[in-house]
Protein backbone atom coordinates (compact mmCIF):
# COMPACT_ATOMS: atom_id res chain seq x y z
CA UNK A 1 0.00 0.00 0.00
CA UNK A 2 0.83 3.53 -0.83
CA UNK A 3 2.60 4.94 2.84
CA UNK A 4 1.05 8.10 2.04
CA UNK A 5 -2.24 6.85 1.51
CA UNK A 6 -1.78 4.38 4.57
CA UNK A 7 -0.44 7.60 7.16
CA UNK A 8 -3.72 9.30 5.53
CA UNK A 9 -6.16 6.78 5.86
CA UNK A 10 -5.09 6.40 9.51
CA UNK A 11 -5.14 10.17 10.38
CA UNK A 12 -8.36 10.21 9.47
CA UNK A 13 -9.61 7.68 11.07
CA UNK A 14 -7.60 8.66 14.47
CA UNK A 15 -9.63 11.71 14.14
CA UNK A 16 -12.98 10.36 13.80
CA UNK A 17 -12.28 8.00 16.70
CA UNK A 18 -11.57 10.99 18.44
CA UNK A 19 -14.64 12.89 17.50
CA UNK A 20 -16.71 10.32 18.38
CA UNK A 21 -15.59 9.97 21.80
CA UNK A 22 -15.77 13.62 22.05
CA UNK A 23 -19.16 13.87 20.99
CA UNK A 24 -20.36 10.63 23.18
CA UNK A 25 -18.68 12.49 26.48
CA UNK A 26 -20.88 15.78 25.80
CA UNK A 27 -23.60 14.42 25.25
CA UNK A 28 -23.39 11.68 27.84
CA UNK A 29 -22.30 14.51 29.91
CA UNK A 30 -25.30 16.97 29.37
CA UNK A 31 -27.68 13.75 29.75
CA UNK A 32 -26.48 12.66 32.93
CA UNK A 33 -28.57 16.11 34.42
CA UNK A 34 -31.08 16.73 31.74
CA UNK A 35 -31.81 12.91 30.16
CA UNK A 36 -33.30 10.19 30.32
CA UNK A 37 -31.71 7.15 31.54
CA UNK A 38 -32.01 4.02 33.53
CA UNK A 39 -31.24 3.94 37.30
CA UNK A 40 -31.88 0.32 37.34
CA UNK A 41 -29.44 -0.20 34.48
CA UNK A 42 -26.49 1.60 36.50
CA UNK A 43 -27.11 -0.81 39.59
CA UNK A 44 -26.53 -3.19 36.76
CA UNK A 45 -23.74 -1.97 35.50
CA UNK A 46 -21.76 -1.16 39.06
CA UNK A 47 -22.36 -5.03 39.44
CA UNK A 48 -20.68 -5.85 36.15
CA UNK A 49 -18.00 -3.58 36.35
CA UNK A 50 -17.26 -4.56 39.77
CA UNK A 51 -18.35 -7.74 41.24
CA UNK A 52 -17.14 -9.14 37.60
CA UNK A 53 -13.73 -8.39 37.38
CA UNK A 54 -12.78 -8.45 41.27
CA UNK A 55 -11.17 -11.71 40.42
CA UNK A 56 -9.15 -10.78 37.84
CA UNK A 57 -8.28 -7.49 39.83
CA UNK A 58 -7.05 -9.75 42.60
CA UNK A 59 -4.97 -12.14 40.69
CA UNK A 60 -3.53 -9.39 38.67
CA UNK A 61 -2.52 -7.13 41.68
CA UNK A 62 -1.31 -9.86 43.86
CA UNK A 63 1.12 -11.52 41.24
CA UNK A 64 2.01 -7.81 40.11
CA UNK A 65 2.77 -6.94 43.65
CA UNK A 66 5.27 -10.29 44.53
CA UNK A 67 6.75 -9.76 41.18
CA UNK A 68 7.79 -6.37 42.27
CA UNK A 69 8.27 -7.87 45.60
CA UNK A 70 11.10 -10.19 43.47
CA UNK A 71 12.65 -7.71 41.40
CA UNK A 72 13.06 -5.06 44.66
CA UNK A 73 14.34 -7.49 47.26
CA UNK A 74 17.40 -8.08 46.21
CA UNK A 75 18.54 -4.59 45.35
CA UNK A 76 17.90 -3.22 48.51
CA UNK A 77 19.56 -5.91 50.74
CA UNK A 78 22.70 -5.35 49.09
CA UNK A 79 22.44 -1.39 49.20
CA UNK A 80 21.58 -2.04 53.06
CA UNK A 81 17.74 -0.72 52.76
CA UNK A 82 15.66 -3.05 53.33
CA UNK A 83 13.99 -0.82 56.00
CA UNK A 84 12.16 0.91 52.52
CA UNK A 85 11.00 -2.08 50.95
CA UNK A 86 7.50 -1.80 52.34
CA UNK A 87 7.28 2.03 51.59
CA UNK A 88 8.42 1.49 47.92
CA UNK A 89 6.47 -1.27 47.11
CA UNK A 90 3.34 0.59 48.51
CA UNK A 91 3.85 3.79 46.52
CA UNK A 92 4.57 1.60 43.27
CA UNK A 93 1.30 0.08 43.71
CA UNK A 94 -0.64 3.16 45.28
CA UNK A 95 0.30 6.08 42.46
CA UNK A 96 1.00 3.68 39.64
CA UNK A 97 0.49 -0.09 39.28
CA UNK A 98 -2.59 -0.27 40.82
CA UNK A 99 -4.67 2.15 38.79
CA UNK A 100 -3.06 1.24 35.86
CA UNK A 101 -3.59 -2.46 36.30
CA UNK A 102 -6.63 -2.17 37.16
CA UNK A 103 -7.77 0.11 33.97
CA UNK A 104 -6.25 -2.65 31.88
CA UNK A 105 -8.07 -5.20 33.00
CA UNK A 106 -11.42 -3.20 33.43
CA UNK A 107 -10.98 -1.95 29.69
CA UNK A 108 -9.90 -5.76 28.15
CA UNK A 109 -12.87 -7.72 29.93
CA UNK A 110 -15.88 -4.89 30.64
CA UNK A 111 -14.81 -2.60 27.97
CA UNK A 112 -15.19 -4.94 25.18
CA UNK A 113 -18.18 -7.10 26.29
CA UNK A 114 -19.71 -2.86 26.62
CA UNK A 115 -18.86 -1.89 22.89
CA UNK A 116 -20.08 -5.55 21.88
CA UNK A 117 -23.44 -5.16 23.63
CA UNK A 118 -23.92 -1.55 22.33
CA UNK A 119 -22.81 -2.83 18.76
CA UNK A 120 -25.46 -5.40 18.93
CA UNK A 121 -28.05 -3.24 19.98
CA UNK A 122 -27.36 -1.06 17.15
CA UNK A 123 -27.36 -4.01 14.34
CA UNK A 124 -30.44 -5.44 16.04
CA UNK A 125 -31.80 -1.83 15.74
CA UNK A 126 -32.50 -2.18 19.53
CA UNK A 127 -31.02 1.80 19.47
CA UNK A 128 -33.62 3.25 16.76
CA UNK A 129 -36.06 1.38 19.30
CA UNK A 130 -34.95 3.28 22.04
CA UNK A 131 -35.41 6.51 19.83
CA UNK A 132 -39.05 5.83 18.97
CA UNK A 133 -40.16 5.96 22.62
CA UNK A 134 -38.79 9.54 22.41
CA UNK A 135 -35.42 8.58 24.30
CA UNK A 136 -31.73 9.38 23.43
CA UNK A 137 -29.98 6.67 22.94
CA UNK A 138 -26.54 7.68 23.76
CA UNK A 139 -27.72 9.06 26.85
CA UNK A 140 -29.97 6.27 27.84
CA UNK A 141 -27.09 3.87 27.20
CA UNK A 142 -24.50 5.40 28.07
CA UNK A 143 -24.79 7.27 31.08
CA UNK A 144 -25.39 4.11 33.42
CA UNK A 145 -21.91 2.48 32.08
CA UNK A 146 -19.85 5.83 32.17
CA UNK A 147 -21.31 6.73 35.66
CA UNK A 148 -20.58 3.13 36.98
CA UNK A 149 -17.30 3.03 35.30
CA UNK A 150 -16.16 6.67 37.33
CA UNK A 151 -17.82 4.74 40.21
CA UNK A 152 -15.77 1.18 40.35
CA UNK A 153 -12.71 1.89 39.22
CA UNK A 154 -11.71 3.35 42.25
CA UNK A 155 -12.94 0.95 44.31
CA UNK A 156 -11.57 -1.94 42.49
CA UNK A 157 -8.50 0.42 42.79
CA UNK A 158 -8.40 0.55 46.25
CA UNK A 159 -8.86 -3.74 46.53
CA UNK A 160 -5.62 -3.54 44.04
CA UNK A 161 -3.33 -1.84 46.53
CA UNK A 162 -4.45 -4.09 49.38
CA UNK A 163 -3.37 -7.30 47.59
CA UNK A 164 -0.78 -6.07 45.30
CA UNK A 165 0.48 -4.88 49.05
CA UNK A 166 -0.40 -7.82 49.92
CA UNK A 167 1.44 -9.49 47.68
CA UNK A 168 4.34 -8.00 47.79
CA UNK A 169 4.42 -8.35 51.64
CA UNK A 170 4.23 -12.18 51.65
CA UNK A 171 6.94 -12.65 49.42
CA UNK A 172 9.85 -10.37 51.38
CA UNK A 173 8.07 -11.62 54.78
CA UNK A 174 8.66 -15.45 53.63
CA UNK A 175 12.83 -13.89 52.78
CA UNK A 176 13.04 -12.91 55.98
CA UNK A 177 12.02 -9.12 56.13
CA UNK A 178 10.53 -7.54 59.70
CA UNK A 179 6.97 -7.29 59.24
CA UNK A 180 7.39 -4.56 61.29
CA UNK A 181 10.06 -2.57 59.02
CA UNK A 182 7.80 -3.58 56.20
CA UNK A 183 4.44 -1.48 57.87
CA UNK A 184 6.84 1.26 59.47
CA UNK A 185 8.53 2.15 56.24
CA UNK A 186 4.99 2.39 54.20
CA UNK A 187 3.85 4.77 56.94
CA UNK A 188 7.04 6.95 56.66
CA UNK A 189 7.25 7.07 52.99
CA UNK A 190 3.68 7.42 51.89
CA UNK A 191 0.88 9.68 52.23
CA UNK A 192 -2.50 10.53 52.01
CA UNK A 193 -1.96 12.72 48.81
CA UNK A 194 -0.96 9.56 47.24
CA UNK A 195 -3.95 7.52 47.65
CA UNK A 196 -5.93 10.15 46.49
CA UNK A 197 -3.13 10.67 43.44
CA UNK A 198 -4.16 6.92 42.95
CA UNK A 199 -7.62 7.33 42.71
CA UNK A 200 -8.28 10.45 40.82
CA UNK A 201 -6.31 8.42 38.29
CA UNK A 202 -8.28 5.47 38.24
CA UNK A 203 -11.62 7.56 38.33
CA UNK A 204 -10.47 9.05 34.76
CA UNK A 205 -9.52 5.58 33.97
CA UNK A 206 -12.72 4.17 34.26
CA UNK A 207 -14.20 7.41 32.13
CA UNK A 208 -12.08 7.21 29.34
CA UNK A 209 -12.26 3.04 29.36
CA UNK A 210 -16.62 3.82 29.45
CA UNK A 211 -16.77 6.46 26.56
CA UNK A 212 -14.22 4.85 24.51
CA UNK A 213 -16.16 1.60 24.97
CA UNK A 214 -19.90 3.15 23.69
CA UNK A 215 -18.79 5.48 21.68
CA UNK A 216 -16.89 2.61 19.63
CA UNK A 217 -20.33 0.59 19.81
CA UNK A 218 -22.43 3.09 18.68
CA UNK A 219 -19.67 3.63 15.55
CA UNK A 220 -20.08 -0.06 15.17
CA UNK A 221 -20.65 -1.21 11.69
CA UNK A 222 -23.63 -3.33 10.54
CA UNK A 223 -22.94 -6.94 10.43
CA UNK A 224 -21.40 -9.48 13.35
CA UNK A 225 -17.82 -8.26 11.45
CA UNK A 226 -18.52 -4.86 12.44
CA UNK A 227 -19.21 -5.33 16.22
CA UNK A 228 -16.17 -7.22 16.25
CA UNK A 229 -14.08 -4.95 15.21
CA UNK A 230 -15.69 -2.21 17.48
CA UNK A 231 -14.92 -4.73 20.34
CA UNK A 232 -11.52 -4.61 18.76
CA UNK A 233 -10.81 -0.77 18.77
CA UNK A 234 -12.79 -0.32 22.14
CA UNK A 235 -10.05 -2.26 23.72
CA UNK A 236 -7.28 -0.85 21.48
CA UNK A 237 -8.50 2.73 22.56
CA UNK A 238 -9.20 2.43 26.08
CA UNK A 239 -5.91 0.66 26.64
CA UNK A 240 -3.75 3.10 24.83
CA UNK A 241 -5.95 6.00 26.41
CA UNK A 242 -5.12 4.34 29.79
CA UNK A 243 -0.95 4.31 29.41
CA UNK A 244 -1.07 7.99 27.85
CA UNK A 245 -3.15 9.40 30.42
CA UNK A 246 -1.20 7.55 33.47
CA UNK A 247 1.82 9.50 32.23
CA UNK A 248 0.13 13.08 31.79
CA UNK A 249 -1.32 12.22 34.96
CA UNK A 250 1.29 11.33 36.90
CA UNK A 251 3.85 14.16 35.60
CA UNK A 252 0.60 16.77 36.75
CA UNK A 253 -0.08 14.50 39.99
CA UNK A 254 3.81 13.57 41.36
CA UNK A 255 6.36 14.78 38.68
CA UNK A 256 9.14 17.21 39.11
CA UNK A 257 11.91 17.01 41.87
CA UNK A 258 10.42 17.90 45.62
CA UNK A 259 12.96 18.62 47.96
CA UNK B 1 -61.78 13.34 9.13
CA UNK B 2 -57.85 15.29 8.43
CA UNK B 3 -55.29 12.42 8.44
CA UNK B 4 -53.11 11.15 10.95
CA UNK B 5 -49.79 11.17 8.61
CA UNK B 6 -49.42 12.80 5.60
CA UNK B 7 -46.38 12.67 3.62
CA UNK B 8 -45.81 15.77 1.32
CA UNK B 9 -43.03 15.57 -1.65
CA UNK B 10 -40.62 13.65 0.55
CA UNK B 11 -37.22 13.23 -0.84
CA UNK B 12 -33.80 11.39 0.88
CA UNK B 13 -30.77 10.91 0.02
CA UNK B 14 -28.09 8.92 0.73
CA UNK B 15 -25.00 10.10 -0.28
CA UNK B 16 -25.55 10.93 -3.45
CA UNK B 17 -27.80 8.39 -4.35
CA UNK B 18 -31.83 9.57 -4.10
CA UNK B 19 -33.51 7.11 -1.87
CA UNK B 20 -36.91 8.62 -1.51
CA UNK B 21 -38.16 11.12 -4.46
CA UNK B 22 -41.46 13.48 -3.78
CA UNK B 23 -43.37 10.33 -2.24
CA UNK B 24 -46.45 11.66 -0.55
CA UNK B 25 -48.95 10.04 0.47
CA UNK B 26 -51.93 9.92 3.80
CA UNK B 27 -53.31 8.03 6.51
CA UNK B 28 -56.42 8.43 8.54
CA UNK B 29 -57.68 6.89 12.13
CA UNK B 30 -58.52 3.52 11.81
CA UNK B 31 -56.84 2.68 8.62
CA UNK B 32 -54.27 -0.12 7.24
CA UNK B 33 -51.89 1.03 4.13
CA UNK B 34 -49.20 -1.40 3.04
CA UNK B 35 -46.18 0.10 1.31
CA UNK B 36 -45.29 -2.63 -0.62
CA UNK B 37 -42.38 -2.84 -3.12
CA UNK B 38 -38.83 -4.82 -3.71
CA UNK B 39 -36.17 -5.23 -1.56
CA UNK B 40 -34.33 -1.58 -1.80
CA UNK B 41 -37.03 0.68 -3.34
CA UNK B 42 -37.17 2.75 -0.31
CA UNK B 43 -40.13 0.98 1.67
CA UNK B 44 -37.92 0.60 5.00
CA UNK B 45 -36.31 4.18 4.69
CA UNK B 46 -39.99 5.82 4.31
CA UNK B 47 -41.11 3.57 7.72
CA UNK B 48 -37.92 5.81 9.03
CA UNK B 49 -38.76 8.82 7.93
CA UNK B 50 -42.38 8.14 9.50
CA UNK B 51 -40.34 7.22 12.56
CA UNK B 52 -38.70 10.23 13.04
CA UNK B 53 -35.41 8.06 12.50
CA UNK B 54 -34.46 9.86 9.61
CA UNK B 55 -35.51 13.60 8.40
CA UNK B 56 -36.73 14.37 5.06
CA UNK B 57 -34.13 16.00 2.41
CA UNK B 58 -37.22 18.00 1.11
CA UNK B 59 -40.67 18.01 1.35
CA UNK B 60 -42.76 17.98 4.94
CA UNK B 61 -44.02 15.02 7.02
CA UNK B 62 -47.43 15.66 8.72
CA UNK B 63 -47.88 13.68 12.10
CA UNK B 64 -50.57 14.39 14.33
CA UNK B 65 -50.77 18.21 13.13
CA UNK B 66 -47.43 18.60 13.63
CA UNK B 67 -44.72 19.38 10.99
CA UNK B 68 -41.30 17.72 10.52
CA UNK B 69 -39.37 19.13 7.73
CA UNK B 70 -35.21 19.03 7.46
CA UNK B 71 -34.69 21.86 9.73
CA UNK B 72 -37.25 20.43 12.84
CA UNK B 73 -35.22 20.74 15.72
CA UNK B 74 -34.68 16.85 17.72
CA UNK B 75 -36.57 17.95 20.86
CA UNK B 76 -39.77 18.79 18.97
CA UNK B 77 -39.66 15.03 17.30
CA UNK B 78 -39.84 13.65 20.80
CA UNK B 79 -43.10 14.32 21.81
CA UNK B 80 -44.72 12.95 17.99
CA UNK B 81 -42.45 9.97 18.77
CA UNK B 82 -44.21 9.27 21.57
CA UNK B 83 -47.42 9.11 20.02
CA UNK B 84 -46.58 5.80 17.87
CA UNK B 85 -45.64 2.38 18.36
CA UNK B 86 -43.13 0.69 15.98
CA UNK B 87 -42.49 -2.81 15.25
CA UNK B 88 -39.04 -3.55 13.66
CA UNK B 89 -38.55 -6.31 11.22
CA UNK B 90 -36.91 -8.77 13.50
CA UNK B 91 -39.02 -7.41 16.92
CA UNK B 92 -35.72 -5.16 18.31
CA UNK B 93 -36.47 -6.38 21.84
CA UNK B 94 -34.07 -5.15 24.67
CA UNK B 95 -32.13 -8.12 25.30
CA UNK B 96 -30.86 -7.67 28.35
CA UNK B 97 -34.82 -7.08 29.78
CA UNK B 98 -37.10 -9.83 30.22
CA UNK B 99 -40.50 -9.68 28.16
CA UNK B 100 -42.37 -7.70 30.90
CA UNK B 101 -39.61 -5.42 31.25
CA UNK B 102 -40.03 -4.69 27.11
CA UNK B 103 -43.28 -4.55 27.06
CA UNK B 104 -43.41 -2.20 30.06
CA UNK B 105 -40.93 -0.21 28.46
CA UNK B 106 -43.15 2.46 26.75
CA UNK B 107 -45.63 3.06 29.78
CA UNK B 108 -42.19 3.86 31.99
CA UNK B 109 -41.12 6.32 29.12
CA UNK B 110 -44.01 7.89 27.08
CA UNK B 111 -46.43 7.59 29.33
CA UNK B 112 -44.60 8.23 32.74
CA UNK B 113 -47.05 5.53 34.68
CA UNK B 114 -45.12 4.77 37.74
CA UNK B 115 -47.49 2.30 39.57
CA UNK B 116 -46.19 -0.98 39.10
CA UNK B 117 -49.41 -2.44 39.82
CA UNK B 118 -51.08 -0.35 37.14
CA UNK B 119 -48.01 -1.49 34.75
CA UNK B 120 -48.46 -5.33 35.64
CA UNK B 121 -51.89 -5.57 34.97
CA UNK B 122 -51.37 -3.73 31.48
CA UNK B 123 -48.12 -5.90 30.59
CA UNK B 124 -50.33 -9.27 31.26
CA UNK B 125 -53.60 -7.70 29.66
CA UNK B 126 -51.00 -6.52 26.10
CA UNK B 127 -49.73 -10.07 26.16
CA UNK B 128 -53.25 -11.90 26.47
CA UNK B 129 -53.99 -9.35 23.64
CA UNK B 130 -51.11 -10.69 21.47
CA UNK B 131 -52.13 -14.44 22.31
CA UNK B 132 -48.94 -15.41 24.64
CA UNK B 133 -49.44 -16.64 27.71
CA UNK B 134 -47.87 -15.21 31.19
CA UNK B 135 -44.17 -14.95 29.72
CA UNK B 136 -43.10 -12.01 31.54
CA UNK B 137 -39.77 -13.53 33.43
CA UNK B 138 -38.75 -15.21 30.35
CA UNK B 139 -36.40 -13.71 28.08
CA UNK B 140 -36.28 -12.58 24.65
CA UNK B 141 -33.11 -15.27 23.51
CA UNK B 142 -35.61 -18.03 24.85
CA UNK B 143 -38.42 -17.17 22.75
CA UNK B 144 -39.30 -18.06 19.26
CA UNK B 145 -38.98 -15.35 15.75
CA UNK B 146 -43.16 -15.27 16.41
CA UNK B 147 -43.19 -15.16 19.68
CA UNK B 148 -40.81 -12.27 19.82
CA UNK B 149 -42.82 -10.17 16.80
CA UNK B 150 -45.97 -10.80 18.93
CA UNK B 151 -44.19 -9.51 22.43
CA UNK B 152 -42.89 -6.49 19.87
CA UNK B 153 -46.82 -5.86 19.23
CA UNK B 154 -47.15 -5.80 22.33
CA UNK B 155 -45.10 -3.47 23.47
CA UNK B 156 -45.94 -1.06 20.24
CA UNK B 157 -49.45 -1.02 21.70
CA UNK B 158 -49.25 -1.32 25.08
CA UNK B 159 -49.04 3.00 25.56
CA UNK B 160 -52.16 2.97 23.18
CA UNK B 161 -50.79 5.07 20.37
CA UNK B 162 -52.30 6.72 17.44
CA UNK B 163 -49.83 5.54 14.87
CA UNK B 164 -48.54 2.02 14.15
CA UNK B 165 -45.61 0.97 11.93
CA UNK B 166 -44.66 -2.19 11.22
CA UNK B 167 -41.20 -2.99 9.16
CA UNK B 168 -42.28 -6.34 7.29
CA UNK B 169 -44.06 -8.36 10.21
CA UNK B 170 -44.29 -11.64 8.28
CA UNK B 171 -40.67 -12.04 7.34
CA UNK B 172 -38.73 -14.64 8.48
CA UNK B 173 -42.12 -16.58 9.38
CA UNK B 174 -43.60 -20.12 8.07
CA UNK B 175 -46.81 -19.52 6.35
CA UNK B 176 -48.97 -20.43 8.71
CA UNK B 177 -47.54 -17.64 11.82
CA UNK B 178 -47.30 -15.28 8.72
CA UNK B 179 -50.99 -15.87 7.77
CA UNK B 180 -51.78 -16.20 11.49
CA UNK B 181 -49.67 -12.93 12.17
CA UNK B 182 -51.73 -11.17 9.69
CA UNK B 183 -55.10 -11.79 11.43
CA UNK B 184 -53.25 -10.88 14.70
CA UNK B 185 -52.08 -7.85 12.83
CA UNK B 186 -55.94 -6.87 11.45
CA UNK B 187 -57.57 -7.92 14.76
CA UNK B 188 -55.71 -5.52 17.10
CA UNK B 189 -55.73 -2.54 14.59
CA UNK B 190 -59.36 -2.46 14.47
CA UNK B 191 -59.97 -3.00 18.15
CA UNK B 192 -57.32 -0.07 19.35
CA UNK B 193 -58.21 2.00 16.52
CA UNK B 194 -55.08 2.70 15.49
CA UNK B 195 -53.92 4.15 12.16
CA UNK B 196 -51.55 1.39 10.57
CA UNK B 197 -48.54 1.41 8.08
CA UNK B 198 -47.13 -2.09 7.00
CA UNK B 199 -43.90 -2.01 5.45
CA UNK B 200 -43.53 -5.36 3.50
CA UNK B 201 -42.78 -7.11 0.50
CA UNK B 202 -45.36 -10.06 1.08
CA UNK B 203 -48.28 -9.35 -1.31
CA UNK B 204 -50.85 -12.09 0.30
CA UNK B 205 -50.30 -10.43 3.63
CA UNK B 206 -50.94 -7.06 2.08
CA UNK B 207 -53.99 -7.75 0.37
CA UNK B 208 -55.32 -9.83 3.26
CA UNK B 209 -54.93 -6.55 6.13
CA UNK B 210 -54.72 -3.59 3.97
CA UNK B 211 -57.36 -1.09 3.28
CA UNK B 212 -55.10 0.81 0.55
CA UNK B 213 -51.85 0.10 -1.00
CA UNK B 214 -49.15 1.81 -1.98
CA UNK B 215 -46.29 0.27 -4.14
CA UNK B 216 -42.86 1.40 -4.40
CA UNK B 217 -40.43 1.42 -7.72
CA UNK B 218 -36.99 3.14 -6.67
CA UNK B 219 -37.71 5.50 -4.58
CA UNK B 220 -41.71 6.65 -5.97
CA UNK B 221 -44.72 5.27 -5.30
CA UNK B 222 -45.80 3.89 -8.63
CA UNK B 223 -49.34 3.19 -7.85
CA UNK B 224 -51.91 3.52 -5.26
CA UNK B 225 -55.28 2.26 -4.36
CA UNK B 226 -57.62 0.40 -2.75
CA UNK B 227 -56.72 -3.44 -2.52
CA UNK B 228 -59.91 -4.36 -4.38
CA UNK B 229 -58.35 -2.27 -7.66
CA UNK B 230 -54.71 -4.10 -6.96
CA UNK B 231 -56.48 -7.00 -9.36
CA UNK B 232 -58.17 -5.02 -11.71
CA UNK B 233 -55.05 -2.23 -12.57
CA UNK B 234 -53.13 -2.06 -15.61
CA UNK B 235 -50.36 -0.12 -14.36
CA UNK B 236 -47.05 -1.58 -15.78
CA UNK B 237 -45.64 -1.37 -11.96
CA UNK B 238 -48.36 -3.99 -10.40
CA UNK B 239 -48.23 -6.54 -13.02
CA UNK B 240 -44.55 -6.34 -12.89
CA UNK B 241 -44.59 -6.47 -8.55
CA UNK B 242 -47.36 -9.16 -8.76
CA UNK B 243 -45.71 -11.14 -11.91
CA UNK B 244 -42.60 -11.41 -9.83
CA UNK B 245 -44.16 -12.62 -6.60
CA UNK B 246 -46.17 -15.32 -9.02
CA UNK B 247 -43.11 -16.21 -10.59
CA UNK B 248 -41.11 -16.18 -7.11
CA UNK B 249 -43.95 -18.15 -5.73
CA UNK B 250 -43.62 -21.12 -8.71
CA UNK B 251 -40.14 -21.58 -8.19
CA UNK B 252 -40.25 -21.87 -4.12
CA UNK B 253 -42.90 -24.64 -5.35
CA UNK B 254 -40.70 -26.51 -7.83
CA UNK B 255 -37.51 -26.38 -5.88
CA UNK B 256 -36.65 -29.38 -4.18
Amino acid sequence: MNPVLWIGEQSISIVETLGQFTLVLGRSFTGLFTGVWSRSDFSEQLERIGVSSVLMVAITSGFMGMVMAVQTLDQFVRFGATGYIGGVIALSMVREMSPVLTGLVVSGRVGAAMAAEIGSMKVSEQLDALRTFGLDEVVFVSCPRIMAGIVMLPVLTIFSFIVGIGGGFLYVAAHGVNPFLFKQSMEALMEPYDLLGGLLKALVFGLLITVSACSQGFAAEKGARGVGSATTRAVVWGNMLILVFNYILSTLLFGGIKG
Amino acid sequence: MSPILTMENVCVSFASRRVLDKVYFDLRAGEISCLLGPSGCGKTTTLKVVAGLLRPEEGVVRLFNRSVTAATPEQELVGIRKEMGVVFQGGALFDSMTVGQNVAFPLLYCRDVRDPLKIDRAVVDMLQHVELGDIRNMYPAELSGGMRKRVAIARALVHKPSLLLFDEPTTGLDPITARHMDQLVLDLCRKFNVAVLVVTHDLVSALGIADRLLLMEKGRIAWRGAKDEWSGSSSPAVREFAEGMVSIGAGEEVSP
